[in-house]
């Protein structure tokens, strides 16, 4: 077995650019350290990101995948080797094995409204699918995006949402937990927004992505609304050593996190939602 | 106690022409193998218990000692006999040397604000194992499905799996904590291994029915002194694999256990259990079956090394599902059901078999003696006695 | 009148009021328009009406003394405002600012109330609307107190 196929082994990357996004939270995009192999990916996958000397951890990938350039993450400061993470800079390498799970099914979508649901962090593990799906714009109903942050100061991709609020062709919601001073947009839970959002509950997929209480409060709003449990997608998250189903950490009941998921439709996980 | 579960032998093939092996000759067996080049690793005493080491020859077997099992207690004792395998199991299972404890993954070298990796390369050891227990044969067969049958292979584990070879022995005397029959996994191998014995001692003669099962077991039986096995011989084993059958210390009913568990999660019978349970992992590092592992990435004080160990790991530790923030099994409770209801339940769905084999080491090793043939009962029990309310 | 009366009807908190009610409380209601930053109402000021959001932002807010107004939550177009009116003494107990150019129906509570003593069943019906948009907001702002996006590493005490 060649050695790189090793799915165990991580293959070095660089750091082409770094960018903080927010006081906890930074964009790296990757570039392959020796040959310039394109990575392919779907949203909604993962990688497992190894930083020299501390560990590693899966970190779901949020660049663009109809262009395939480099590997793009965005990741919250929030442990050890998300810490050391903070602290690489341009030029530096890091380890990458990937990608990995199950993609958002975007294309099972088709023709639906497509209402998308981020709560956090979890606006990054969904922008890809939102690309794919603006780029193929005219296959969906109305594009609903619903993001709730903690505050204003921890609202991802600042310059993108406002461009994407200047399209006819998609409709942004953003709302905070908490606000002070000048913030002059929504405050309350990012579920208050789905009551009255704009979609055919019948004929419409929703991506779920945030801290798991977010998640489970958004499928009871949106099956409040009346939408079908099998058409709220959640992607997961749990502890994970090698994102292949082999070490046994992520399973919870049947499936295994990483390769079973991490996007799941909800009657899936169900089960782990409700597991107390 | 239950009623005994049905138990069907495999009656010994006559196709195969099962062969004698007088016990005089046995060594010969294993001098064969290592001839060829394997490594003898199998039962030899040590610390008062049986563990799997190196053998040289059938000296080093556990001749004439027997271990006694029950809850929470393993004891060495004489036999009145000079049986070879005529112990039951020890702690240690054959994973030991499929998939060993630790293993580092790769090494990493920095140079230069990079890094470059080096992986290990997986390693193809020719052991014979020595006096595989059918149920541990299934056990690798469960291995071999997890950790090669799945969307992603461990290379390490297919690598080393190659090289082996496998002498299994039958059980004519189970232990007090089996329950292999109940199981389907034993008393007699149907599959899987090289050789298969079983071991008979009359008043006077002691010999070793063998089949083999592989072309590879074929020829060294060609190699070694032995004859064509008589009606009476066959007939021989064949009953004290029967009686071993009927006599299992454990018995552990699995109809319907999947649907049991999966609808049982929220029974107050986990609470009582876990009351018990002092979450100390012990159950998970002698399973056969169990696999998970996690990471340790470490550095050299200079920093200029660093590797990463790959080492069993438990889901009775808290660490096991933390994310960031805290576990998300908190409780003993919950690492105790995640335990068992995957073993005896959620792993069919997996992996198309039960992650219990019946080898019965979670009873005897656990130091409070949770014995998971109890607990099933009582979980049956318990939901008997809701269904009634 | 009857423009009055349309605006209620189809405004999403009296959706299929019959039309009997929307009758009797549009003698009750009148168009109100505020402007950015201007107060809808302050904190220990007599709440004597209720507020139905046709267009704009408002902002329910409270003040601590050397902190900007902390935003507890924004009510949207198509919501309901304010249920002081209900309960002697009849107080706001939080600020409402409008966060941009806010036009709403202004309902008078006191007219409402009248209403809904003569007429139980009205009062009952109008209760209802009331109960399920405080169990919206409740559910709300429980969901704000579990404050899901906090950061772990400043949560831990807390967590278990």
């Amino acid at each position: 077995m060649a050695a790189m196929s090793d799915p165990m082994v991580p293959v070095i990357y660089r750091v082409e650019k770094f960018q903080k996004e927010t006081g906890d939270t930074f964009t790296m995009e990757l570039s392959p350290a020796e040959k310039k192999s394109v990575f392919r990916f779907k949203p909604g996958q993962f990688n497992m990101l190894y930083v020299y000397g501390v560990g590693e951890v899966p970190i779901s990938i949020s660049g663009d995948p109809t262009h395939p350039n480099g590997i793009t993450h965005t990741t919250r400061a929030v442990g050890s080797v998300t810490d050391a993470m903070n602290k690489l800079k341009p030029g530096m390498a890091i380890g990458v094995r990937g990608p990995f799970g199950v993609p958002w099914p975007v294309e099972e979508a088709y023709g639906d409204d497509v209402i998308f649901v981020a709560g956090g962090i979890g606006l990054a593990p969904l922008r890809p699918a939102l690309y794919q799906v603006l780029s193929q714009r005219e296959k969906f109903g109305k594009v609903i995006l619903l993001y709730g942050t903690r505050t204003p100061e921890d609202i991802l991709y600042k310059k993108e949402l406002e461009n994407w609020r200047k399209r006819f062709d998609l409709e942004v919601f953003v709302t905070v937990d908490r606000a002070t001073g000048d913030w002059r947009g929504n405050v309350g839970v990012v579920t208050r927004m789905i009551p009255r959002s704009p979609f055919d509950p019948h004929n419409a997929t929703a991506f779920v992505c945030g801290p798991e209480a977010m998640m489970r409060f958004t499928a009871l709003a949106l099956m409040d609304r009346g939408m079908p449990m099998e058409n709220i997608c959640l992607s997961m998250e749990r502890n994970m050593k090698c994102g292949i189903g082999l070490c046994g950490h992520c399973q919870m009941g049947v499936p295994f996190i990483c390769k079973d998921g991490p996007v799941f439709r909800l009657p899936r996980v169900r089960h782990i939602l409700e597991e107390r | 106690m239950a009623s005994q579960p049905n138990v069907s032998l495999k009656s010994v093939s006559k196709e195969k022409a099962p062969v004698i092996i007088d016990r005089a000759n046995f060594d010969a067996l294993l001098q064969a193998l290592k001839k060829r080049g394997y490594q003898l690793v199998g039962p030899t005493i040590h610390n008062n218990a049986i563990v799997y080491d190196t053998l040289e020859s059938a000296a080093d077997l556990p001749v004439g000692y027997t271990d006694r099992q029950e809850k929470g207690a393993y004891r060495l004792e004489k036999r009145s006999d000079k049986a070879c395998f005529g112990y039951v199991m020890g702690p240690q299972s054959w994973k030991k040397y499929l998939f060993p404890n630790r293993l580092k993954l790769w090494e990493a070298q920095r140079n230069n604000g990079s890094f470059s990796i080096t992986p290990t390369e997986p390693q193809t050891p020719r052991y014979a194992f020595i006096g595989v227990r059918p149920c541990e044969l299934t056990a690798i067969d469960v291995l071999d499905r997890v950790l090669l049958q799945g969307s992603y292979v461990d290379p390490h584990y297919q690598a080393r799996r190659k090289g082996i070879f496998i002498l299994a022995v039958n059980c004519t005397e189970p232990g007090s904590t089996c329950f292999c029959a109940s199981m389907d996994t034993g008393p007699q191998a149907s599959k899987g291994f090289d050789l298969a014995l079983t071991e008979v001692l009359e008043k006077k003669r002691h010999y070793f029915l063998a089949e083999s099962g592989s072309k590879l077991g074929e020829e060294i039986l060609r190699e070694i002194p032995c004859q064509p096995a008589a009606e009476a011989e066959i007939d021989s084993a064949a009953k004290a694999l029967e009686k071993a059958a009927r006599s299992m210390g454990r018995t552990l009913d699995t109809a319907g256990i999947k649907e049991l568990i999966a609808d049982n999660f929220d029974n107050p019978f986990w609470d009582r259990v876990a009351k018990r349970c002092l979450s100390c992992a012990n159950c998970t590092m002698v399973c056969p079956t169990c696999f998970c592992t996690t990471v340790e990435d470490t550095t050299e004080l200079a920093g200029d090394k660093a590797a990463r160990v790959r080492r069993w790991d438990s889901c009775f530790t808290l660490e096991f599902t933390y994310i960031h923030g805290g576990s998300v099994r908190q409780t003993v409770m919950s690492r105790y059901r995640q335990w068992m209801s995957h073993k005896l339940g959620r792993w069919y769905d997996q992996f198309g078999i039960s992650g219990c084999v019946g080898c019965g080491r979670c009873i005897t090793w656990c130091p409070v003696g949770i014995d998971i043939t109890e607990e099933a009962r009582a979980l049956r029990e318990s939901k008997k006695r809701s269904e009634l309310k | 009148m009857e423009d009055l009366k349309k605006i209620l009807s189809e405004h999403p908190f009296f959706r299929d009021l019959a039309p009997e009610y929307l009758e009797a409380i549009v003698g009750c209601a009148s168009n109100a328009r505020f402007n950015t930053n201007e107060y809808l109402f302050k904190e220990g000021q007599p709440a004597e009406k209720f507020f139905l959001i046709r267009h704009g932002l408002v902002a329910i807010e409270t003040y601590i003394p050397g902190q900007a107004p902390l935003t507890i939550q924004t009510v949207e177009e198509g919501n309901v405002m304010g249920w002081s009116w209900l309960f002697p003494p009849h107080r706001w107990h939080f600020d409402a600012r409008a966060l941009e150019l806010t036009r709403a129906i202004v309902m008078d509570g006191k007219c409402i109330r009248d209403k809904s003593e003569k007429d139980k069943v009205l009062g009952y019906e109008l209760m209802v609307r009331f109960a399920r948009v405080l169990q919206e907001r409740l559910e709300s702002t429980r969901l704000q107190l579990v404050d899901v996006y906090k950061s772990p590493k400043y949560a831990t005490i807390f967590n278990r």
